[in-house]
C-alpha cells in the first residue's frame, strides 16, 4: 500500500500550525449583530412576566425575543444531531415559557456589540413563578414533579419514553435466563457504580454566525459535527422550510461529541432570519460549562456471576441514566452502556441489561466521546477486577479466561459476529509494557508513596450499523488532480486527510493530488455526520467505492480516446494504457505491462496521460469523471483496547498521579498511525481527567460549581505522566482497507484501570468519579 | 482614547475602550491567530509576546502595551514553520484551536531555554491546555526540532520537510 497506513501530515497542518484564520469566529463577517442569551437563575420555573422595553431603549440593540414571540403550541423539536427516526424526544422550543435548569435560555438580545447587548442583558424584567425543581436523578422516576408536563411533547420513536413519569427511555434487553445463572453462581458481586456529567472541553466553545444568501435563504456557518442534522434542527426550531437553510463548517476547534447537538446555532439563526441582518453568536467558557450538553451522568448497578474457578457465567446491569432537562441523546446514549460492555465477556451463558433515562431539572447532556459505553465500561470492567481481587486472581487471567475472541457470536452485541478482534493479542501486549509482572499489584516507593497497577478492557463500535449514511463524491479536475467531497466533518481528528489517502490509494495517486472538501449541505453529499465512530469506517467505504468507481469512468473515456474497448485498458494513476491480449490474459496483469512501458518508448498509441483524459473531459464530452457513492453498514464492527495505568498515591495527602499509561488498540487497520496514535493519547488523557480530576458539583439550587477552567480541572501536561500506546491490528473486511473505527474506543479503559490500581496502592475501592485526593486522604485516614 | 503599539513590526495607532482587553484589540487589528479558550486565565491559547515576553492577552489592557511591541503567530511565520513542521510530523495539532497560544510560548521557551529536558518542557508549557492531543504528539515534535537544531548547529543540516 502506498498511502494507506502510512503517517502523513494532515492536509490542513501547516496552516493551523501558522495560525490561519479559518474558524467560525475568524471568517464571520465584521458587521454582525452579537447575539447573546439570557439564562434562567431558576432550576424550575414558568415566566410570569417579562419585560423589554427599558432593555430595547439601550443604543445599538436591534432585537429582544422572549417566548411571547415564539408561538407556545408549535411542534417541539430536539437539538440532538440524529438519524430520522430521531430517538430523542420532540422536547423544546426555541424559547419556552417554562425554563428547565438554571441557565435554560429566557431571551434573546441582538445588537451593534457586546457593550450594548450585555447592558440589555441587565436591563430585562423577569417575573418567574419559581417551582420545585427535580434534581435528584435517582428520585426522578414517578415523581409527582414533571419536568416535561405539556401536552406537546412528543416522542417520535418506540423508546419506551413517558413524559408523564419524567421518563426519556426505558429498555429491557436479554440472552438465557440470568436469575437461574447467577443463582448457580459461586460467587455474584452486586455493585453500583456513578460516573457525572463530564464536559467535553473542547478548545472552541460553541459558536455560529448566520447570514442570507442571494436568494433570501439562511446561510449557517458553525462549528458543528453534523451540517445536515443541523440544517433539519434549524429548519424545525424556526419552522421554516428546509430548503431555506443551509449549513456549512469552516476548521473545527474540537467537538468530541460536543458539536453533535445544536447547542447554539437556532439563536442566530433566529435572529438573522427575523432581521434579515448577519448575526453571530459565541458561548463564553461559563456557558459552555453551564448550558451546554455533557456526558450522561450514570449510575449504574452489576451483578457479575462468576464460578470458583474465575469463569463469568451471567453478567446484570441496570443503567440509570440523567439526560437532564431535555432528552439530547437520552433513549441512544444509554444503549452502549450494556451494548457495549457485556459483550466484553461473550463466554457468558446469560445477560440481562435494563435502562432508564430520566429527566431532572439540570442542563441536558448529550453526546460526548464513548457516549456511554464509557461510563458501561467503568461499571462492568470495574466489577470484573474486583471479581480477580476477589478470587485472588490476576485481573489479566480472569480477561484471558473470559474475553470475547474473533468469530464468537456476541449476544449483547445484537446477535453480531466479532468479526475482526485481536483483543487477545492487545491483553498480551499491555501487559508486557507496562511491566504487570514486576508491578502488580503495588510498590511501595519507601518515601511516603506508593505506586499500584490496573488495568481495563474496552470495546465501542464503527458507525451506527443500518443507520448511519456516509456519502463520497470524487471529481477529476483539470490537471489531473481530485476534488473529494464529503459531508463528514473533520473536527481535528484528520478525516479529511484519512479519507483523501483511502482515495489515493484506490486512484493510485498521492494524498497531495486528492483536494478535500466538506462540509456543506448544498454542496456535500449525504452524510449522517462525524460521530459514532463513524467516518473512517462508514465514510471510508463510500470514499474506497467511489474512487474504484471513477477509476472505471476515466478507464472509459481513456478507452475512446484510444479506440479500444474499456476491458482492453488499465488505469495505473498516471496513465491509462491499451493492454496487449497477452498481459491481460496473464495472471500478473498490471506489473508486467508497467515493466514494458518503461523499457520501450511510450507508444501514443497506447497510452493517454490523466491530464490528456481531464482535458478530453471538458469537450464534446458525455462520459462523467464524476462519482458519488453512498454507503451504510449493516454491522458495527467494534474495535478494541486494553490499556493498563501505574499510579503512584501520596498515602499522606492522596495526590494521586499517573505514572505510566500503556495501552493498545485494535481499531482494524490504522490508515493514519499518526492521527491514530494521537487519537488513543487525546482519548486517555481525557480519561484520566474523568477519573482524577474533571468534577461536577451542584448547589442546593442545581447551579453547576465548576462553571470555568478554573474549578472544571482538565489535566495538564504535568498531570499525565508518560503515556504509550501500540497497535494489533486485526484486518476488518466490512472496512476500508481493513479499517474499524479509533476515535471513541480510546477514552474507555483509564476509568476502570486506574480506580482498580488506586485500590491495589491504597486497598481503597472508589466507585464513584472522580477521585480526588481529598477522600483518599481520608479513607486512608479511616482506615 | 488612542493608543500605540507595534504589531508585528507595524506601527499602529487606534481607539481602545480602557476596559479593552489585549486579546479583543489585536484581533481587531487582525491578528486573528490569537484565540480565546476561557475566561479565566487557565488555558493559555490567548498568549502573545508582550516586548518578547509571552504575556496571557485576556489578562492584559489594551492600554498597557501602549508604547510596546505586541507579537502574535503573524509576525512569527518563519519561526512557526520551522517549528509546526515538527508538531505535523506527529499529527498532533489536530483541532488546531490551542496552536496559535502553544506555539508562541513553545518559541518563548526556546528562546528562554535552548535545551530544555522533558521536564523543563512540562513545566514551562503547563499552562498551555490541549483537549485533543493527549499531550504526548506536542512533547514528541518539541523533542525531534530540538535535535534536529541541535544537528544544524552541529553542522549537520538536515532541513525539516516542508511539504
Amino acid at each position: 500500500m502506498k498511502t494507506v497506513g502510512k503517517p502523513v501530515r494532515k492536509k490542513d497542518a501547516m496552516q493551523l500550525l501558522t495560525g490561519q484564520p479559518l474558524y467560525t469566529d475568524d471568517i464571520a463577517p465584521r458587521d454582525c449583530l452579537i447575539v447573546k442569551l439570557l439564562r434562567s437563575p431558576h432550576a424550575s420555573a414558568v415566566i410570569r412576566s417579562i419585560r423589554r422595553d427599558i432593555a430595547l431603549k439601550v443604543p445599538g440593540i436591534e432585537a429582544i425575543y422572549t417566548w411571547e414571540d415564539i408561538p407556545q403550541d408549535q411542534r417541539r423539536f430536539t437539538l440532538a444531531g440524529q438519524t430520522y427516526p430521531e430517538p430523542s424526544p420532540y422536547d423544546r422550543l426555541l424559547l419556552d415559557r417554562r425554563v428547565r435548569y438554571v441557565g435554560d435560555p429566557v431571551a434573546i438580545v441582538a445588537g451593534a456589540d457586546e457593550r450594548c447587548v450585555e447592558r440589555a442583558l441587565s436591563l430585562i424584567k423577569v417575573e418567574y413563578e419559581v417551582q420545585e425543581p427535580v434534581l435528584d436523578f435517582r428520585k426522578a422516576l414517578d415523581n409527582p414533579i414533571l419536568v416535561h408536563p405539556e401536552e406537546n411533547w412528543e416522542s417520535l420513536c418506540p423508546v419506551g419514553a413517558d413524559n408523564r413519569r419524567n421518563l426519556c427511555a426505558h429498555d429491557e434487553s436479554s440472552h438465557g435466563d440470568i436469575e437461574k445463572v447467577l443463582s448457580e453462581c459461586d460467587l455474584v458481586l452486586d455493585r453500583v457504580y456513578h460516573t457525572k456529567a463530564c464536559q467535553q472541553t473542547m478548545m472552541e466553545t460553541f459558536r455560529t454566525f448566520c447570514t442570507l444568501d442571494a436568494y433570501g435563504r439562511l446561510n449557517v456557518v458553525s462549528s458543528t459535527q453534523i451540517v445536515f442534522h443541523c440544517r433539519r434542527i434549524i429548519a424545525n426550531a424556526l419552522n421554516i422550510p428546509k430548503s431555506m437553510v443551509r449549513v456549512s463548517k469552516p476548521r473545527i476547534g474540537g467537538g468530541f461529541g460536543a458539536k453533535q447537538t445544536s447547542v447554539c446555532e437556532i439563536y442566530p439563526a433566529f435572529v438573522t432570519w427575523k432581521t434579515k441582518k448577519p448575526s453571530k453568536i459565541i458561548f463564553t467558557r461559563e456557558e459552555s460549562m453551564t448550558a451546554s450538553t455533557p456526558r450522561h451522568e450514570m449510575e449504574m448497578h452489576v451483578r457479575l456471576g462468576a464460578m470458583r474457578d474465575g469463569r463469568i457465567r451471567g453478567i446484570d446491569l441496570h443503567t440509570l441514566s440523567n439526560t437532564g432537562a431535555y432528552g439530547e441523546h437520552g433513549p441512544t446514549t444509554v444503549g452502549l452502556s450494556g451494548h457495549k460492555s457485556i459483550p466484553l465477556y461473550g463466554k457468558a451463558e446469560a445477560f440481562r441489561f435494563v435502562s432508564d433515562v430520566v429527566y431532572t431539572n439540570v442542563m441536558s447532556a448529550g453526546a460526548y466521546r464513548g457516549y456511554g459505553a464509557t461510563q458501561g465500561l467503568f461499571a462492568v470492567e470495574s466489577a470484573v477486577n474486583e471479581l480477580a481481587a476477589q478470587l485472588h486472581r490476576d485481573p489479566f487471567s480472569v480477561r484471558e479466561q473470559n474475553m470475547v475472541r474473533e468469530g464468537d457470536v456476541m449476544p449483547a452485541y445484537y446477535g453480531q459476529v466479532n468479526t475482526s478482534c485481536a483483543l487477545d493479542r492487545c491483553l498480551a501486549r499491555v501487559r508486557e509494557m507496562i511491566g504487570w509482572e514486576e508491578k502488580y499489584p503495588a510498590r511501595d516507593m519507601g518515601n511516603g508513596r506508593v505506586r499500584g497497577v490496573g488495568m481495563g478492557m474496552a470495546m465501542q463500535g464503527s458507525g451506527i450499523s443500518g443507520v448511519d449514511v456516509g456519502s463520497a463524491a470524487l471529481k477529476l479536475g483539470e490537471d489531473g488532480y481530485y476534488n473529494l467531497i464529503i459531508g463528514a466533518a473533520d473536527m481535528g481528528t484528520g478525516c479529511d486527510t484519512i479519507l483523501a489517502q483511502i482515495a489515493a490509494e484506490v486512484l493510485d495517486c498521492g494524498v497531495e493530488d486528492i483536494v478535500v472538501f466538506g462540509a456543506d449541505t448544498d454542496a456535500s453529499p449525504y452524510d449522517s455526520g462525524s460521530y459514532a465512530s463513524s467516518t473512517t469506517y462508514v465514510t471510508g467505504k463510500a470514499v474506497e467505492t467511489c474512487a474504484v468507481k471513477l477509476r472505471r469512468q476515466i478507464c472509459r473515456l481513456g478507452a475512446r480516446l484510444l479506440g479500444c474497448g474499456e476491458d482492453e485498458t488499465e488505469f495505473d494513476g498516471k496513465y491509462v494504457r491499451r493492454i496487449s491480449g497477452e498481459a491481460k490474459d496473464g495472471q500478473g496483469e498490471r506489473a508486467p505491462q508497467e515493466k514494458a512501458a518503461g523499457s520501450q518508448r511510450p507508444d501514443p498509441c497506447r497510452r493517454v496521460s490523466l491530464q490528456e483524459i481531464a482535458a478530453a473531459s471538458m469537450c464534446g464530452n458525455e462520459i462523467p469523471l464524476q462519482e458519488t457513492v453512498t454507503h451504510s453498514s449493516p454491522i458495527s464492527p467494534p474495535p478494541f483496547m486494553v490499556g493498563a495505568a501505574e499510579v503512584e498515591v501520596d498515602m499522606q495527602t492522596g495526590r494521586t498521579q499517573v505514572v505510566n499509561y500503556a495501552a493498545v488498540v485494535d481499531c482494524g487497520t490504522p490508515i493514519n498511525p499518526n492521527l491514530a496514535r494521537v487519537q488513543a493519547e487525546g482519548g486517555i488523557v481525557q480519561g484520566i481527567g474523568m477519573v482524577l480530576t474533571e468534577n461536577v458539583t451542584r448547589d442546593e439550587k442545581g447551579r453547576v460549581l465548576e462553571n470555568s477552567l478554573m474549578q472544571y480541572k482538565i489535566p495538564t501536561r504535568l498531570d499525565v505522566g508518560s503515556i504509550r500506546v501500540e497497535f494489533e491490528n486485526s484486518y476488518e473486511k466490512a472496512g476500508p482497507f481493513g479499517a474499524k473505527s479509533i476515535g471513541e474506543v480510546v477514552i474507555n479503559t483509564p476509568l476502570p484501570a486506574i480506580t482498580d490500581a488506586i485500590c491495589n496502592a491504597t486497598g481503597l475501592r472508589f466507585r464513584e468519579l472522580p477521585v480526588l485526593p481529598e477522600q483518599i486522604a481520608m479513607g486512608l485516614y479511616t482506615v | 482614547m488612542r493608543i500605540n503599539i507595534i504589531l508585528n513590526g507595524r506601527n499602529i495607532q487606534a481607539e481602545t475602550a480602557p476596559d479593552e482587553l489585549l486579546i479583543d484589540f489585536v484581533r481587531k487589528q487582525g491578528a486573528l491567530s490569537v484565540k480565546r479558550g476561557c475566561e479565566t486565565s487557565n488555558c493559555g491559547l490567548c498568549t502573545v509576546f508582550l516586548e518578547d515576553k509571552p504575556v496571557l492577552s485576556c489578562s492584559v489592557l489594551a492600554v498597557r502595551a501602549d508604547g510596546k511591541r505586541v507579537t502574535t503567530l503573524e509576525g512569527l511565520k518563519e519561526e512557526a514553520e520551522q517549528f509546526g513542521a515538527f508538531i505535523a510530523d506527529q499529527g498532533a495539532e489536530q483541532c488546531g484551536f490551542c496552536n496559535p497560544g502553544f506555539v508562541m510560548n513553545a518559541l518563548a521557551l526556546f528562546r528562554e531555554n535552548p535545551d530544555p529536558d522533558e521536564e523543563e518542557i512540562r513545566e514551562y508549557l503547563a499552562g498551555n491546555l490541549c483537549r485533543c492531543s493527549g499531550y504526548e504528539g506536542q512533547l514528541r515534535g518539541i523533542q525531534a526540532y530540538l535535535r534536529w537544531k541541535k544537528e544544524a548547529a552541529a553542522g549537520r543540516d538536515t532541513p525539516p520537510d516542508k511539504k
